[in-house]
């Protein structure tokens, strides 16, 4: 059946030739960029800034999941705190165990826990540990999506569900202090793989790492939207239908995709613990969940660029505000939303994207 | 064509605002880093770190408000060694990560030399390795469940021993041997209600049922039913927040009068009988060490001060007067030390005894925690609380309840 049907990467008209300095002005940006990143920042910030950087990099990973999935995707998952929670709790778990080298974890000594629950057992080996955190969400992502979109569940009911399991996950974890922490969550780690989490070097290797993996994944989500299955995709978004009497099974792609930005999210949560210091229900419930696609809509849903630079300015945003204005902060974070969605509904990057075309039409008229 | 320009010089102008801001912001705090050592400059740095925003703003409010006030009463006394206390406010947004962030932030950046926050338990328990680990000291305002004593921590609010127990005491002197078991599903309701079952098997007392409901929970006809069924002799409510709300209203349209079935609270205070309508919590029961009505010159005092800041309309609380009282012994533990620093302040701290709106308030140099009267209250028809029964002298604290025999198993 498939083979019969026109191939849509042939049906497509080759795209034009571009200059070569239009070109190579991407991978200069990236290596700019990642320069700035890897050497100037952490030179230049103290390690309190670059350890609060290194979190918005966590968060702009999940984002770029988020960005995948949404912006090329057109799937709304208001819960991809779920996934970054799984990948956030499996280290917190191997860390907790670490720490307590043979004994309980501490929380589970006051909340009256005897012997540790079989569920915490393989969690003291770190490779399982890591591993888990980014094959546990892909899984869950494979399972859900392979029951959703096979039923052709869309739009806003795909958006209410992914929400309801994060709202059902945080309660879920609230409810079994003894395994999981409870309200507090797993906190006070002391060493990671060795290295001693309070040591400032540790911080900025830490900061390194996750910009690494940020950059990584960047380029390998930018291979995927630039392939054929990037093609797919994006009309899958545009016309779910269409795709599907072409002979392509949209739900497939769509599943792929959900369970890659699932696993980014995973990743991200595993870097973030050790990095911030905390995982509890407060980071994935339905508000983080909500705050990251607001983000990334910031940012601009529809460059994967996009959806990092918002869920870093958004961090950036909240911290500055939060000190700045102790009393009104979140009206600020609010307003800011209000007026980038309304002035530039395609976000910051849309913006950018308006500039370049509106130069090139005056250079047209001109 | 025009409309986009537009729209692109407007968002611009708005981006460059935010930067504009941030910016504002960043400058004057790295100024703050190189000017603002603990001890350096003619000001002394503290941070005040509670919820400003979320679930919790309600409660943490009324605590900096009493902190802030405390701050500005030993300034116009001086201040503290020839320097005025400069309050660096942060948010801790009822988020207890950010909690930890902003705990870093002033340590780190502002360079703060103590600060008071926090309120639930989360918040504390994440804020507690960022004191450990960077050496700094945080004064905790709250009543709470007991079995910690971090170095890096002074708790000025009760632990179990002078409260919980004490509440327990009088139940039991009251003849309720019955009790029915309600809280919020998180940390301190959890080990408050393991501390109880344990006294409640060595005091011949019958737990008929324990309850949990999520926080900020509303919805309570169901638990009312269950405990209503249950007929027990007392309701011992760990409840937090909101829910207490809803739970009150809803036992007294079941029909349940105080006579026949008291609450005694451990998280309801002046300000959450306000919220919760004075109709219907009259008559019932509350522990805690300290009452706006507690009868004493420097309660009076407190009082008076507090309304003439913060308006007449204001109530204090148990955990406004914990927070006021943190300044002060913090204050004097810096004047006896006379240094700010850490470790010397410490030292200093134990054994230092002051008179304060509850009394008496010493602190134990061993475990951090301050020597506090326990007092049981009843909530009077005008939204205040009256004194029915004190410890007589005040209670030495003791998280792990190692002096108390039934206690045995837990720690």
């Amino acid at each position: 059946m498939t083979a019969t049907l026109p191939d849509v990467a042939r049906v497509a008209p080759p795209p034009p030739p571009r200059p070569w300095f239009d070109r190579l002005r991407g991978p200069a940006v990236f290596t700019a960029i990642a320069v700035l990143a890897l050497v100037v920042a952490p030179l230049l910030l103290e390690p309190f800034r670059l350890g609060l950087l290194a979190k918005y990099l966590c968060y702009a990973i999940v984002a770029l999941g988020i960005g995948l999935a949404w912006g090329q995707g057109g799937m709304l998952t208001l819960g991809q705190g779920v996934f970054f929670g799984l990948g956030g709790y499996a280290m917190g778990m191997y860390l907790k165990l670490h720490d307590a080298a043979g004994d309980l974890p501490d929380f589970m000594v006051w909340s009256g826990v005897e012997s540790l629950p079989a569920l915490w057992v393989p969690f003291a080996n770190p490779v399982f540990a890591v591993a888990f955190a980014i094959v546990g969400p892909v899984v869950l992502a494979v399972l859900l999506g392979a029951l959703v979109f096979r039923q052709r569940v869309r739009g806003a009911y795909f958006a209410i569900l992914t929400q309801a399991l994060a709202a059902a996950v945080v309660i879920l974890l609230i409810g079994q202090q003894g395994l999981t922490g409870g309200t507090n969550g797993l906190t006070n780690f002391f060493e990671l793989f060795g290295q001693d989490l309070a040591v400032e070097n540790t911080q900025r290797g830490l900061y390194i790492v996750v910009a690494l993996v940020l950059g990584l994944l960047y380029l390998v989500a930018w291979q995927l939207v630039r392939s054929r299955f990037g093609r797919l995709l994006i009309a899958v978004r545009d016309g779910e239908d269409r795709v599907r009497f072409l002979g392509y099974n949209p739900a497939t792609v769509k599943t792929i995709t959900f369970a890659v930005s699932a696993g980014m999210a995973g990743l991200a949560g595993a870097l973030f613990v050790p990095v911030v210091g905390i995982i509890s229900p407060a980071l994935l419930g339905v508000v983080p969940s909500l705050e990251l696609v607001v983000a990334v809509a910031i940012g601009g849903r529809f460059s994967l660029a996009g959806a990092v630079l918002g869920a870093v300015v958004m961090g950036y945003a909240k911290t500055s505000f939060s000190e700045e204005f102790a009393d009104g902060w979140l009206y600020l974070q609010g307003a800011l939303f209000i007026l980038v969605m309304t002035l530039a509904p395609k976000g910051i990057f849309g913006i950018a994207s308006s500039v370049r075309g509106l130069v090139r039409s005056r250079r047209v008229r001109a | 064509m025009r409309n986009t320009a537009w729209r692109i010089g407007a968002a611009a102008a708005v981006l460059a605002m935010g930067l504009a801001a941030c910016g504002g912001q960043s400058s004057t705090s790295t100024g703050g880093t190189t000017a603002a050592g603990a001890g350096a400059g003619d000001t002394i740095k503290v941070g005040i770190l509670h919820s400003l925003s979320g679930t919790m703003a309600i409660s943490e409010v009324t605590v900096r408000d009493s902190e802030l006030l405390a701050v500005e009463e030993i300034n116009a006394a001086g201040g503290v060694l020839g320097k005025k206390i400069e309050p660096v406010v942060e948010d801790g947004a009822s988020d207890w990560p950010t909690f930890a962030e902003k705990a870093t932030k002033l340590i780190a950046q502002d360079k703060v030399a103590t600060v008071f926050g926090g309120w639930t338990s989360a918040s504390r328990k994440a804020m507690l390795p960022v004191f450990e680990k960077r050496k700094a000291l945080l004064w905790y305002p709250v009543q709470y469940e007991g079995l910690e004593s971090s170095p890096y921590i002074f708790y000025t609010g009760a632990t179990t021993n002078q409260q919980i127990v004490p509440g327990l005491d009088y139940l039991k002197e009251q003849g309720k041997k019955r009790i029915f078991l309600v809280g919020s599903d998180y940390v301190f309701p959890r080990t408050a209600n393991k501390i109880i079952k344990a006294y409640a098997a060595a005091n011949g007392m019958e737990i008929l049922g324990e309850e949990y409901t999520p926080l900020g929970h509303t919805e309570y006809s169901t638990l009312t039913n269950k405990v209503v069924q249950a007929k027990p002799d007392a309701v011992f409510n760990t409840l937090n927040g909101d829910s207490n709300v809803a739970f009150f209203k809803q036992l007294k349209s079941a029909g349940v009068t105080a006579e026949q079935m008291p609450v005694m609270s451990v998280s309801v205070a002046e300000e959450e009988v306000k919220g919760i309508g004075v109709d219907n919590i009259a008559g019932h029961l509350v522990a805690w060490n300290y009452y706006q009505t507690t009868d004493n010159p420097a309660n009076k005092k407190f009082v008076d001060a507090f309304k003439a800041k913060y308006g007449a309309d204001r109530v204090t609380s148990d955990p406004m007067e914990a927070g006021y009282n943190a300044v002060y012994l913090w204050a004097e533990a810096v004047k006896k030390a006379g240094t700010t620093e850490v470790e010397a302040v410490k030292k200093a701290a134990g054994g230092i005894k002051l008179d304060r709106p509850e009394g008496a308030v010493t602190i134990d140099g061993e475990n951090q925690h301050m020597f506090k009267t326990a007092r049981i209250g009843l909530v009077e028809p005008d939204g205040q609380i009256k004194e029915v029964w004190n410890s007589g002298e005040p209670i030495k604290p003791d998280p792990y309840l190692k002096s108390y025999p039934w206690a045995g198993g837990l720690t």
